[in-house]
């Protein structure tokens, strides 16, 4: 049942719990203690919302940025991650295989913003060995959703 | 002038579907819960290699039968699904749409005289295919009280010695009934004495809830007598690409096969360079949009108890069939003032057959947040109905 509410809220966490229960087939009540367990566990981190700021007309800037460094002995990556995750720029960073080791998503105001952040904190660290900076252009598609307006049901309305 | 018209189509009655998309085309704001095809987009694979095949240049026909590759995968299909072997050259043949499959079928079988046993509530085209070939057809009304199956009574009671073909439309729109295996054992016992054939419609075949859909054509004696009509268009979603075939006995197919050639040349190429991955790489799409429709018949059941609509459990294709009889209205006048009323469409029962009176067919082709704001407006429409009352 978990699985089910889970992939169920993942794609729409506003889903009210009546169809939550009916599509998980259990009762109200049961997909509420779940989610709750869930909650405390940390299973379910967060709600968050799915925004096109560019229709928004907000200035927004994220940068993809390739991080290679050194690990640090007894600590691995762990340690060097945290110290760059405790930046409140950094939106997301995960540990990667393949030519670097970090992918960190930095999110700005502005190029600049963003570009100060990579030269004045991120390159300077003692383990950062070199950064690649690629800033998104645009966002066609994310988290399994496409951002474009979704096309008219063209069917007809009888047949 | 002379009148340029024949006879026999001037006397066919248009279908009742027609009239309230009439009315409704006209109004704003209006939902509709009356279609009968799928409301998912086809399966990007499939639509990517129907492209693919264009930029390829795949633009000629097919062999009049189909591609051979799409009848090899239709064959596997049957097979996997439903316990049926067929042989891809000689046994099937891929038509326009499942439609196309009937009429050809009825015209390869029947003479003049020939009686055609045709199961009412059913979809509309298989009388008029019936008439145009030149077949008589004799009507079977299903009840309500046995689900809108058809019984072996039933249909033995229709049958005289000018009966050539029994019509078996299951799953069945308009009213989602299914035909379990026990029910089709016991119709199979009646065809084989009466020396019958059978023209299966199975369309809906992969849209059924309870159990796995069983095909008429695999209980023993009956592959021999039977023509299966199936398509991608419910299954796959893929009414737009008008594709379908037809599987039955060499003897049959052979001359459905001369009808299609002269009258059609082959089905759509590129629909059957996307069929074809359907067939190889379309099980998932297919359960996944099962399970939502599950969802759905589900949630419209719950809904009809709550209102008080009394309502059989349908258990295939994305219909059910409430019954309105309480209200003291003929389902065209419930159906034409809950359109002008609260601007829902649905399709009133006798659309399929006269038996159909009483009843309404809807369709839960459309997304549960479309479902809900219907049905509270239903729900509405029955409330002000029974403080009237």
């Amino acid at each position: 049942m978990r699985d089910k509410i889970l992939t169920l809220i993942e794609k729409n966490s506003r889903i009210d719990i009546a169809e939550l229960a009916m599509r998980a087939g259990c009762d109200e009540a049961e997909v509420l203690n779940e989610l709750e367990a869930m909650e405390q566990e940390r299973i379910i981190c967060g709600y968050h919302t799915l925004i096109d700021w560019d229709k928004v007309g907000v200035e927004k800037a994220t940068a993809l940025i390739e991080v290679r460094v050194t690990p640090q002995r007894g600590m691995g990556f762990d340690k060097v991650a945290e110290r760059i995750y405790n930046y409140p720029e950094v939106s997301s960073i995960y540990l990667i295989s393949g030519g670097f080791d970090f992918m960190v998503i930095i999110e700005g105001k502005t190029l600049r913003e963003v570009a100060q952040f990579v030269s004045e904190k991120l390159a300077p660290m003692d383990t950062v060995l070199s950064t690649k900076t690629n800033f998104i252009l645009k966002k066609y598609k994310d988290y399994g959703t496409i951002l474009a307006k979704p096309g008219k049901d063209e069917r007809e309305l009888v047949n | 002038m002379r009148n340029p018209l024949s006879k026999t189509i001037v006397e066919i009655k248009p279908s009742g579907i027609r009239k309230f998309f009439d009315i409704a085309s006209e109004m704003d704001d209006v939902i509709s819960l009356g279609v009968g095809e799928p409301d998912f987009d086809t399966p990007w694979h499939i639509r990517d290699e129907g492209i693919y095949s264009l930029e390829k240049g795949k633009t000629s026909y097919t062999s009049n039968a189909g591609l051979k590759e799409l009848k090899e995968e239709i064959v596997k299909f049957l097979e996997r699904r439903y316990d049926l072997s067929y042989d891809p050259i000689r046994e099937t043949i891929v038509t326009v749409g499942g439609s196309e499959a009937i009429d050809i079928a009825m015209r390869a079988m029947l003479d003049p005289g020939d009686e055609v046993l045709i199961p009412q509530p059913s979809y509309v085209s298989y009388e008029p295919c019936c008439i145009l070939a030149n077949g008589t057809p004799v009507i079977i009304e299903l009840k309500a009280e046995n689900e809108f199956r058809l019984t072996a009574a039933e249909l033995e009671a229709a049958i005289t010695p000018k009966t050539k073909l029994l019509v078996l439309p299951f799953p069945n729109n308009p009213t989602g009934a299914v035909m379990e295996r026990k029910d089709l054992e016991a119709i199979a016992e009646v065809i084989e004495k009466y020396d019958l054939y059978v023209l299966s419609d199975e369309i809906y075949s992969e849209l059924t809830y309870l159990d796995r859909h069983v095909s008429i054509a695999s209980l023993p004696g009956m592959k021999e007598r039977t023509i299966l009509i199936n398509g991608f268009s419910k299954s796959h979603s893929m009414t737009g690409w008008r594709l379908g075939y037809a599987c039955g006995p060499e003897l049959i197919i052979k001359q459905m096969l001369k009808i299609h050639q002269f009258a059609i040349m082959c089905a759509p190429t590129t629909s059957q360079y996307a069929a074809v991955e359907a067939m190889r790489n379309g099980d998932e799409d297919v359960a996944k949009m099962r399970e939502e429709y599950d969802v759905r018949r589900k949630y419209l059941l719950r809904r009809f108890k709550n209102m008080g609509l009394e309502c059989f459990e349908p258990f295939g294709a994305f219909y059910v069939f409430p019954c309105i009889k309480p209200f003291g209205m003929t389902s065209d006048e419930f159906a034409t003032e809950l359109l002008k009323k609260k601007k829902v469409c649905v399709v009133p029962g006798t659309a399929f057959g006269d038996c159909g009176e009483g009843f309404l067919r809807i369709s839960y082709a459309y997304s549960l947040e479309n479902l809900k704001i219907a049905l509270d407006r239903m729900e509405e429409f029955v409330k002000e109905l029974n403080e009237k009352r």
